[in-house]
């Protein structure tokens, strides 16, 4: 899974292009959390997943533990065009109560 | 459609958790399904699948068999594995539930199972195994839908 990351204003915009599954969430969360912590000036985290071929309940951690690391250091953060399936699968874990869909 | 079966074994690597998916999606391309359909057959054997990488071997090397079975318009999966069992079923199957809560894991891997498919089941003997039962039965077909 690739991690595009670009800061606009004081948003910090996260991109991930591929498959979320066990065996890339890892290196996501990684990248993710890199990025996030050297940019704590920032207001909010946007996390678009238009890129996301595949997502299973590895996706629901992951975005939950972004959301920790986010709002710790004083970020909102929401989800972005995610596709029928990441959908799916963030609905049926009602995430975006927690994590609103922009 | 005459009935079809196919048998995978492979290690329980997180690598192989997409090929899995992918072979179980190949196998029912025959029976048409459509894309939603088949988005929910390889989110399901995902989540088995991981269970057995991330529970059921804990990270040591263990084979995890997959087999399905195919008929008219239905797909059974069966995910085997031979690892430590679950304690207790009930509780494993309840939204949220995880034995690993801080490993950012969501506990929602047999909710998702369960809302995905048609059919699930779990059993369990604990030091011995793990056999999910799942079954996907697919729309009828219709022209060029």
């Amino acid at each position: 899974m690739q991690v595009l990351t670009r800061k606009t204003g004081g948003v910090l915009q996260i991109k991930l292009v591929g498959e979320m599954d066990e065996y890339s969430a890892p290196s996501a969360r990684a990248e993710c959390d890199r990025f996030i912590l050297s940019n704590t000036a920032a207001k909010k985290v946007v996390i678009d997943l238009s890129e996301v071929a595949f997502m299973d309940s590895t996706g629901i951690g992951f975005l939950i533990g972004r959301y920790k690391k986010a709002t710790a250091n004083g970020m909102s953060i929401s989800v972005a065009r995610p596709n029928f399936t990441a959908d799916k699968v963030l609905s049926v874990a009602g995430i975006y109560s927690l994590i609103p869909k922009e | 459609m005459t009935k079809n079966y196919l048998k995978l074994q492979f290690y329980s690597l997180p690598c192989n958790q997409a090929f899995a998916r992918d072979a179980v999606a190949a196998f029912c391309v025959p029976l048409n399904p459509s894309l939603s359909e088949l988005s929910d057959i390889k989110t399901a054997v995902s989540e088995a699948v991981t269970n057995c990488t991330v529970h059921a071997y804990r990270g040591n090397l263990g084979i995890i068999t997959i087999e399905c079975e195919s008929d008219e318009r239905s797909l059974h999966i069966k995910v085997i594995d031979t690892g430590r069992g679950i304690e207790d079923i009930n509780k494993a199957v309840q939204p949220f539930f995880t034995t690993l809560p801080g490993d950012e894991r969501s506990g929602m891997g047999f909710t998702i199972m369960q809302t995905f498919m048609d059919d699930f089941k779990v059993n369990s003997i604990k030091g011995e195994g793990t056999v999910v039962y799942m079954t996907k039965n697919l729309k009828v077909e219709t022209e060029n839908a």
